[in-house]
């Protein structure tokens, strides 16, 4: 607790204390009203400054002028009447400051509890001098720096390991809790927790412009951009509290005037006093105000700590009404890793195959060529190769071992001359020759991610209902994905521009309120990303281009977390709702109690601080979201 | 231009008079309170000092809600 929060509790004790204590003492007339001055004094006091400045400075309708003019006037009422029942007033403002305590407490509360999710701030860089370590602000270290990092230290700046091997802890950061290898010359970005050995990384990057940094900045300032749901409250606020009290004020004069002019009845001022001052009490807004932006700040809070990290409240809200998500196919679905998927019609043993498809495929770097290496798998002699010819878009012809192998695809082999055989598999066909004869073919093919079939079957179960997937791919190989997964529907052979074109067809023939989310990898996607209604860019930790375009961020690169993103926005959505619901429904219950004289001021006390201690609790269940 | 100030603020209601505020003063072209991080966002007209303007700014604050700070 802060010392204001703990004054406050000392002056709620105090007047309790005083007030049980009044009690019990038979005091009547102006002694008995001295008396019930002081706890009301006690707990009020500031309330009844700070509603004097408000008048003072032209703002009349905020909370504490309603609780001055509702408790003033039970007093005064209570005087009138001479009732001596001073209780009701007091209780009014001791309850008030309780609720003002209890919420200025759950959102320091929940405002530490954030911070400490998003502990990943660096405080310091370990930077070695004359054979000793030194702590220095990171922000002094410049770019090509070698920075130390201590086994049970953050890493806080981003870089190339020069020297080291360790596991990483990169729970912060991804949600994901399995450690990660990192060995010399891996690529480490800061955050992560270094767990076992001693790291030498050389800073590529200045702090500001690091992951750890960048993704703070993202966090900190998400719930600045406000939903329609916020708007919504806030206007909603500006309007009902003059509302309110231009109706208390007319339940005060008209029903007693109609009744004196009209009926010819005794007036009875001091009910509809009451009930007007019943009115006061209950429509303080605070419920509302207090709780829609803390279960959002919460909500993103929770997310985050999940490893999604939105930008916005109004992103949050758009991803809980997403019904279309479109996906691009590598590096989401799959993992944009070729890999050798079979070898066929093989005139030789299989082995021997791929070790002259790598030793042929020695000097290029294309992807497809390190995945022939790869499966080959063992160290390639390069001595054995000569004259290595590449035909452009086609193939190579390269001498291994003396003999000639060429390696390519149908054109090369028309080229040579060479009768193939088609394969019926899906991916990118390799066929050899060898010495001008057929030698067989090897399937390539692009691996879907292990999680990304339960992926899509999450989303549907959360309520999606159509899925797209567009790629470059040809249409085989991109149609068996599709199919593989239980997808919707696929368009393939599409150049990046055709993307946006797709997704602008896709937005203008559904429904205004079914929102569409793109789902990229982030890497030339950008366009696209910015162009759906909401953008989620995946395994996104590194790449300042997707954490730039998109609206969601996804650290991990699992296709689970999409399903997981949307689960945690329509359980923050739904508190939002049941707040708004909530709040206003027993507001206006209680008003219209409060009008036929049914509510009390105590029923009236609950409408006002129960119901925002209820919505403060509701709200700071958006936090969790470990179990969705 | 944007800039970024620490505040210090009691209730949800009380910063959402502080943006009003700070948005209806002159040489404010936006503004924005975050009350969960406790924190405003200006940006400022073209041309204009930061620092004058958010004396008026503060000024502007302290009389909507007399309990709040904006540390400049």
């Amino acid at each position: 607790m802060t010392k204001k929060q703990k004054k406050m509790l000392i002056r709620i004790i105090a007047a309790s204390v005083l007030l049980i204590a009044l009690n019990f003492i038979p005091v009547t007339g102006a002694v008995r009203f001295i008396c019930y001055l002081i706890p009301y004094l006690v707990i009020g006091y500031d309330i009844l400054i700070k509603a004097l400045k408000g008048i003072k400075n032209r703002q009349v309708f905020d909370e504490s002028f309603l609780m001055a003019v509702a408790t003033i006037g039970a007093i005064a009422l209570a005087l009138y009447e001479k009732s001596g029942d001073y209780t009701e007033a007091i209780a009014v403002m001791l309850f008030y400051q309780i609720g003002e305590l209890f919420q200025s407490y759950a959102v320091g509360k929940s405002r530490r509890n954030i911070s400490d999710l998003m502990d990943i701030r660096p405080d310091y860089a370990n930077i070695e001098k004359d054979g000793k370590l030194e702590k220095i602000d990171p922000d002094e270290v410049e770019i090509g720096d070698v920075i130390i990092v201590q086994p049970g230290e953050k890493v806080p700046i981003d870089g190339i390991i020069a020297e080291g091997n360790s596991s990483l802890n990169t729970s912060a950061l991804t949600g994901e809790s399995i450690p990660r290898d990192a060995k010399a010359g891996d690529e480490i970005i800061s955050g992560c927790i270094n767990m076992t050995g001693v790291l030498k990384i050389r800073t590529t990057k200045e702090f500001g412009e690091s992951t750890v940094s960048k993704i703070l900045d993202l966090v900190e300032n998400a719930s600045s951009r406000k939903s329609r749901s916020e708007d919504f409250i806030s206007k909603f606020a500006r309007i009902y509290t003059p509302a309110v009290c231009y109706a208390a004020l007319a339940l005060a004069f008209l029903p007693p005037l109609v009744r004196m002019l009209g009926m010819g009845l005794a007036p009875a001022w001091g009910t509809w006093i009451y009930r007007a001052l019943t009115f006061l009490v209950i429509s303080c807004p605070c419920a509302l105000v207090i709780s829609i932006p803390l279960s959002f700040f919460a909500g993103i809070g929770g997310a985050s700590n999940a490893g999604v990290l939105v930008k916005g409240s109004n992103y949050l809200e758009t991803l809980s009404q997403t019904k279309i998500v479109v996906f691009d196919k590598t590096g989401t679905l799959t993992q944009g890793v070729f890999e050798v998927n079979g070898i066929h019609h093989s005139k030789l043993e299989n082995e021997k195959l791929l070790e002259y498809a790598a030793l042929a495929e020695s000097a290029s770097s294309h992807p497809i060529s390190k995945s022939l290496q790869r499966a080959y798998g063992k160290e390639i002699d390069r001595s054995r190769v000569r004259d290595i010819r590449e035909i452009s878009g086609n193939g190579i012809i390269a001498f291994v071992d003396g003999k000639e192998i060429a390696i390519g695809n149908d054109k090369l082999m028309k080229h040579l001359g060479i009768s193939y055989i088609s394969c019926h598999d899906v991916g990118t066909i390799i066929h050899m020759a060898i010495d001008g004869e057929y030698a067989g073919h090897i399937v390539i093919s692009d691996i879907i991610k292990p999680r990304a079939k339960d992926a899509i079957r999450e989303l549907k179960k959360a309520g999606v209902r159509k899925t797209v997937m567009l790629t470059g791919d040809g249409e085989k190989a991109a149609d068996h994905v599709a199919e593989e997964l239980g997808l919707d529907e696929v368009y393939s052979e599409l150049l990046p521009a055709d993307k946006v074109e797709k997704v602008e067809e896709l937005l203008g023939a559904k429904q205004e309120k079914a929102k569409l989310a793109f789902v990229g990898d982030g890497i030339n996607d950008a366009p696209v990303l910015r162009r759906a209604d909401i953008g989620i860019a995946m395994g996104a930790m590194g790449s300042d281009a997707a954490i730039e375009a998109a609206d969601v961020v996804l650290m991990d690169d699992d296709p689970m977390q999409i399903s997981k993103a949307i689960k945690i926005s329509r359980k923050c959505l739904g508190i939002v709702y049941q707040n708004i619901i909530f709040a206003i429904g027993i507001k206006l219950i209680c008003l219209a109690l409060g009008a036929i004289g049914i509510a009390n001021m105590w029923l009236a006390i609950f409408a006002d601080v129960g119901v925002m201690i209820i919505a403060v609790l509701n709200a700071i269940r958006a936090l969790f979201v470990k179990k969705l | 231009m944007k800039k970024s100030y620490k505040i210090e603020v009691d209730c949800a209601n009380c910063a959402n008079k502080m943006e009003q505020a700070a948005k209806k003063t002159d040489g404010v072209k936006d503004a924005a309170v975050n009350f969960m991080m406790l924190k405003m966002n200006v940006e400022f007209e073209e041309g204009r000092s930061a620092k004058e303007v958010m004396q008026e700014v503060r000024k502007n604050c302290k009389k909507v809600e007399d309990d709040c700070e904006i540390y400049l």
